[in-house]
């Protein structure tokens, strides 16, 4: 199997990759927003410029290396300055590039025009998932590897990757956009650097602590868009795709209404009273998607840089201070107090002291976390275009 | 005074030859000597720098996580990129710089010989202390060799280990950059006039003051770090009042420079070798000088291309993207000039000359996707993907590397009396050109289709090229065995055939080395010459 994949890749390499297997790709692609298609164009332009320039170097060098050697009786001559070939070939790459900059400027303008956008959506980048808010409706989640690719990526999984839909480019839960809507975007991070990027859409952006960067894009054609995280943002930076799915304007519109039903089905979940059993139950998947990645499946952590959960002296103590820290995060530990919903922090906060290895025996309540969540002060933002 | 002189020439009656033992490498002060330690320690880190891309490419061989943690992994692609910068590429430049300058302006040895030393011995301490960040708890820094904050921050024990190591290679290479400045400004033989210099010491010229000027930057960007860490300052904290993206600003203002402390000395490599088996002077002499001070001065003001994405203003955006652009025409003027200098030569294609002209085609290469890439909004898409490592790799393996090696097969018999097996030699570029290009060309494709880098898996779609690549990776690391054995083979006598002074045919009309004796003496322009070749200009 194996050598075969081997063998086929050598003899593309050597057919001159005519005969292209149908899921992979030799260029950029064209992407599906008027941006994308510029850039496109761009790459194609400054692809051809070297082209040519190519030809016409190597053309020289290697009819010079064919017939200016010496084992063909070639007398070599002794010219070595030519002030006049000199500045020749000095203007014209200079003209060249005069020539590319025009229209690269007229792109890099393009994609800074932010007027007239119709919809805002906030990205936060997180180790390792992104957070996507929609700053005109609410709606507001996170965006995780989904758990078929994050089984099949484990170490010794044994799961062919091949076996696995879409793999490492699948998420739990897909940003979801109309077409042709002027979209802004505005980025952030909340612990390092990552960056945003669907190669579709023409662009990626760093989201970076701290800062807020802006980009807009406006989809011409309704599907599904994958990327991923292109700045190294740590050991799980490979897994953390993105998901854009471009709906018609309909379809989106009953997505919102869809979005607002699980939230007030969340909200009101969280108001009621939860068994234990129900608590562990829930939290135990939660951990597998939200821990999982540090403290390990089976909470011994990673000597030197992430603590066990087992036996832990925090998970063991006191349940306030656990969830405390929980919320604020600490060090390298994210603040999950604004990532989680009260019934899924609840959950997992009764989870890891009654599993992995833990047997304390107690639980905490969704409302309880509600309350200790509602303290948290909100961040406002300006939904104003200047 | 006089009697200063006096003493020393009392002193050459009976100390001509190297220390006996093994302690002549640890206190010589010759610049033969510490070139050789330079050129050997250089080949063990490409080894070590070697097995680490090795381990990369094992694992990107097939998707899925076959062999390493992603942590592991990520430590892998920074210690990879750090070793092979500051252990390999950096001073094996040194090492040619240590045995060829003092003989090709005529000079008896480097200006200051003790502090050659010391900054020697100081690289070995440095990458040691570096490498043994892998043994400590939370591993090896994997932040990226760019040691970004706010990740950097997040490495374990090693960190202010490895910010430690990083001052000491910035002291070596200052050190080796001062007195690099010094020999060529005061130790050149009487009629070595500034542009009469072989372009090989322009080009260190140039790169060492390129060094001073970054080194301490880079430390300084670092001290930062260390201080964020563990005094509580917060320079790239925003929590803290900083700012993440100054330290990139930082980073890159000595970044950038220090690719062309990599490449402008394998410029002046190749204006050396290609003239001598073109049979002609180099083209253009002072172009090419103008040229090298152009990229040079360049070099400092292009830094933030590597940041179009981190949202800068795009009066910035723009003025990064034109001065980058410009680079291309000095460049430009480079690689005509090399074409023009093999025009009507009567070339032959002896291993030094092949590694040569390999080093054109492919760096050019890589200079086309670096125009590429200049163009900011096109680099929106290309940024930190498999065709920006397509693109550095391609400036800098069969580049920067394979000028090394034209420089080893060039020069080796000049300092060793013994000429290598010239056909081997010519199977070992056969087998690096070739499968240099199986291993890189690929890359530019997966990027292109939306790989990122830094990545320890991916998506199937890009599996078939991944394995090309890797295939490629392992036949050129392996291939480089075969160029450790050419070596040792020569300096053990080689094909017992014994060279002549000036080894390749006329070659003593282009530099002054090729008028000593071969294998050349202990010390050398003990009187500096009475007349200097006249051929490279």
């Amino acid at each position: 199997m194996k050598t075969k994949q081997l063998f086929a890749g050598l003899t593309l390499m050597a057919t001159g990759l005519g005969t292209a297997q149908a899921d992979y790709t030799l260029n950029l692609m064209e992407g599906v927003t008027s941006i994308s298609r510029d850039v496109y164009g761009l790459h194609m332009l400054v692809l051809w410029v070297c082209v040519f320039i190519g030809i016409a170097v190597f053309g020289t060098m290697f009819y010079s290396i064919y017939y200016h050697r010496k084992s063909r009786g070639y007398k070599a001559s002794n010219f070595h300055e030519s002030t006049k070939v000199e500045i020749i070939w000095t203007i014209i790459p200079t003209v060249i590039l005069i020539l590319l900059a025009i229209p690269a400027t007229k792109v890099m303008l393009e994609m800074d025009d932010l007027k007239d956008s119709e919809m805002s959506i906030k990205v936060t980048g997180w180790q390792w998932k992104w957070e996507y808010e929609y700053l005109d409706n609410g709606i507001h989640f996170f965006s995780s590897l989904d758990e078929a690719s994050n089984k099949a990526r484990q170490v010794g999984s044994g799961i062919d990757p091949r076996t696995v839909p879409n793999y490492l480019l699948e998420v739990d839960k897909p940003l979801v956009v109309p077409v042709n809507t002027k979209i802004r975007f505005l980025f952030t991070a909340a612990d390092v650097i990552h960056s945003w990027w669907v190669p579709d859409l023409g662009w990626k952006k760093d989201t970076i602590p701290g800062y807020i960067n802006e980009a807009w894009t406006s989809v011409e054609k309704a599907g599904t868009y994958r990327g991923q995280c292109t700045e190294l943002c740590g050991k799980d930076h490979g897994f953390m795709p993105i998901v854009v799915i471009a709906m018609e304007k309909p379809d989106y519109e009953a997505w919102v209404a869809e979005q607002k039903g699980i939230a007030v089905a969340n909200a009101a979940a969280a108001d009621k009273e939860w068994s234990q059993e129900d608590l562990i139950n829930k939290g135990e998947s939660v951990y597998a998607n939200n821990c999982a990645s540090c403290h390990m499946a089976d909470g011994a952590g990673l000597a030197g840089t992430f603590p066990a959960v087992t036996g832990s002296s925090v998970v063991t103590g006191d349940i306030n201070a656990q969830v405390e820290l929980m919320l604020n995060g600490k060090g390298m530990m994210p603040a999950f107090g604004q990532m989680l919903d009260p019934v899924d922090f609840a959950a997992v906060s009764t989870f890891i002291r009654n599993g992995l290895g833990n047997s304390v025996g107690d639980s905490i309540q969704p409302a309880a976390i509600k309350t200790l969540q509602a303290a948290i002060p909100a961040v406002e933002y300006d939904d104003d275009d200047e | 005074m006089s009697a200063v002189v006096a003493e020393h020439e009392h002193d050459d009656h009976h100390d001509h030859g190297p220390e006996k033992g093994f302690l002549r490498w640890i206190i010589t002060t010759n610049h033969k000597d510490i070139g050789t330690l330079y050129l050997f320690f250089a080949l063990a880190m490409f080894f070590v720098g070697g097995t680490m891309a090795l381990i990369i490419r094992a694992e990107l061989f097939e998707p899925g996580m076959q062999f390493v943690s992603p942590q592991f992994f990520n430590s892998m692609t920074t210690m990879h990129a750090l070793v092979m910068v500051f252990g390999a590429v950096m001073p094996a430049f040194v090492g040619f710089a240590n045995w060829q300058i003092p003989m090709m302006i005529g000079a008896p040895d480097m200006a200051l010989p003790r502090m050659n030393n010391m900054s020697f011995w100081m690289l070995v301490a440095g990458i040691l202390l570096l490498a043994s960040t892998l043994f400590m708890e939370g591993g090896a820094p994997a932040s990226g060799w760019t040691l970004y904050p706010p990740l950097v921050l997040q490495t374990g024990a090693a960190l202010p280990f490895a910010i430690f190591a990083v001052h000491m290679l910035g002291i070596s290479s200052i050190m080796g950059a001062i007195n690099i400045i010094a020999t060529i400004f005061n130790m050149r033989a009487p009629k070595m006039t500034l542009m009469k210099m072989p372009l090989f010491v322009w080009t260190w010229l140039i790169t060492a003051f390129l060094l001073i000027a970054i080194m301490p930057v880079f430390a300084g960007a670092v001290t930062m770090l260390l201080t964020d860490r563990f005094f509580d300052t917060s320079f790239f904290d925003a929590a803290g009042g900083g700012d993440p993206v100054l330290y990139q600003h930082i980073f890159w203002f000595f970044g950038h420079p220090e690719v062309y402390v990599m490449i402008l000395p394998t410029f002046g490599v190749a204006s050396t070798i290609i003239p001598v088996f073109a049979r002609k002077p180099l083209f253009g002499y002072s172009s090419m000088v103008y040229a090298t001070a152009a990229i040079a001065f360049l070099s400092f003001i292009v830094w933030a291309h590597h940041m179009f994405t981190v949202g800068m203003p795009m009066a910035g955006e723009l003025y990064f993207m034109y001065a980058t652009m410009l680079i291309a025409i000095p460049t430009g003027v480079k690689i005509f000039n090399w074409t023009a200098t093999m025009w009507q030569g009567s070339m032959t294609f002896e291993a030094p000359m092949l590694f040569s002209i390999a080093f054109v085609v492919l760096f050019t290469l890589g200079g086309f996707t670096g125009l590429m890439m200049a163009l900011a909004p096109v680099d929106f898409q290309y940024h930190d993907t498999y065709f920006i490592v397509a693109h550095f790799h391609y400036t800098l393996v069969p580049a920067s590397i394979f000028i090394i090696m034209a420089g080893a097969y060039f020069w080796l018999p000049k300092w060793t009396g013994n000429m290598y097996n010239e056909r081997l030699a010519r199977f070992h570029f056969w087998l690096s050109a070739i499968s240099v290009n199986i291993l890189f060309f690929p890359q530019h494709f997966l990027g292109l289709a939306g790989m990122p880098r830094r990545i320890p898996d991916y998506a199937v779609q890009f599996a078939d090229w991944n394995m090309v690549s890797s295939v490629g990776a392992f036949i050129f690391g392996f291939s480089q065995l075969l160029f450790l054995y050419i070596v040792i083979q020569t300096i053990r006598g080689g094909t017992g055939e014994k060279v002549t002074d000036e080894v390749w045919e006329d070659a003593h009309k282009h530099g002054l080395e090729w008028t000593l004796p071969s294998p050349v003496p202990y010390h050398t322009f003990a009187t500096p010459p009475e007349k200097i070749p006249t051929e490279h200009f």
